[in-house]
């Protein structure tokens, strides 16, 4: 069953405290290498059959609407992963 | 008022006087999502301010003869994706939003969660996310009331400090710059934060308001702070009945 992959990641302006979290806890797993996180969200749309261009699009708007916030996200990628 | 019964349904301030039965004529919708927390609370708060509550929920595709609507505080569908993301697009928040934007400009509230609501409905700007410190926050709050001319907030003198409870995890208001300047320039913060900034909102801001000033959303429970023995220690603990009493007087005045 093909699906739809969809990452949204907030603005690179805006501040991501789960991230800055995260790059606090690292160094105290050793893990010294990184200077920065971020924390973005990936959605799976499972598609019944094929995904024509007018169901891409629908999964376009969808993230522009719904699963993403335009004011503190961007949809970075949305793409078609066969199963 | 402290005569009411506190547990079960609170009768209306001063039963049976002609002003009162005018109060009491003025309807204000209460919404539940699944998930809502103070809708009950918000129920009690129009009720003591003398107004009738309506129970509305959000399967529901009409408002009925509601003469303004309060969208509480919870977690609607346990702040899944974004917080309010989904319950923005529950059936009965396509009729708020209409009758928030019509010629009629129904008065709108939403507190906490509710504020959530409205921002992600594109009815008030900006959006809100974690706080600066990641935790959750639960403590009274001191506010100033910053505009006391939107349908919530005219029993308020300008500048006027009230504290009420504040409790929330995703409470840092955020917008871009020249939002945030627009909504300075024409007014529309309504509410800052005194003293310290709880989760790190840009300009302190705590509550803000449409163009028209129907619309009101902000983070702190006003719906918490109406009974006394209830409410924050500090002040008076009854410092939010005035947002009910306020969109009640408008409601009357209206309906002269």
């Amino acid at each position: 069953m093909p699906r739809i992959v969809v990452d949204v990641m907030p603005k690179p302006e805006i501040l991501d405290p789960q991230g800055k979290a995260i790059v606090g806890a690292l160094p105290r797993l050793g893990f010294t290498a990184f200077s920065s996180v971020r924390q973005g969200k990936r959605f799976e749309l499972t598609v019944d059959g094929e995904v024509t261009e007018e169901i891409l699009a629908q999964a376009r708007n969808a993230a522009e609407t719904l699963l993403s916030n335009p004011v503190i996200e961007d949809v970075v990628n949305v793409e078609v992963v066969e199963a | 008022m402290t005569e009411l019964p506190l547990i079960g349904g609170a009768a209306p301030v001063a039963a049976d006087t002609p002003g009162a039965r005018k109060l009491a004529g003025a309807k204000i919708g209460v919404v539940t999502f699944p998930g809502t927390l103070d809708d009950r609370d918000a129920v009690r708060a129009v009720r003591l301010a003398g107004a009738t509550p309506v129970a509305l929920w959000h399967a529901d595709t009409t408002l009925g003869d509601v003469d303004a609507v309060i969208i509480p505080g919870g977690f609607s569908y346990g702040d899944y994706l974004r917080a309010g993301a989904i319950s923005r697009f529950a059936p009965l928040m396509a009729k708020v939003i209409d009758a928030a934007n019509s010629e009629a400009r129904l008065p709108v509230l939403g507190i906490c969660n509710g504020f959530q609501i409205l921002t992600e409905s594109h009815l008030l700007p900006g959006s809100m996310i974690k706080n600066d410190h990641l935790k959750f926050l639960c403590r009274d709050q001191v506010l100033r009331v910053e505009n006391n001319t939107t349908d919530w907030t005219r029993d308020y003198a300008p500048g006027q400090e009230i504290t009420v409870p504040l409790k929330n995890q995703d409470g840092q208001y955020i917008a871009d710059e020249k939002t945030l300047d627009a909504l300075e320039a024409e007014g529309r913060v309504v509410f800052r934060y005194v003293g310290w900034n709880p989760n790190g909102s840009r300009r302190d801001i705590a509550g803000i308001s449409n163009a028209a000033g129907n619309v009101v959303g902000l983070m702190p429970h006003p719906e918490h702070a109406v009974e006394t023995g209830f409410g924050p220690e500090t002040g008076t603990g009854t410092e939010g009945l005035g947002f009910f009493t306020s969109v009640l007087n408008k409601i009357v005045g209206d309906n002269k």
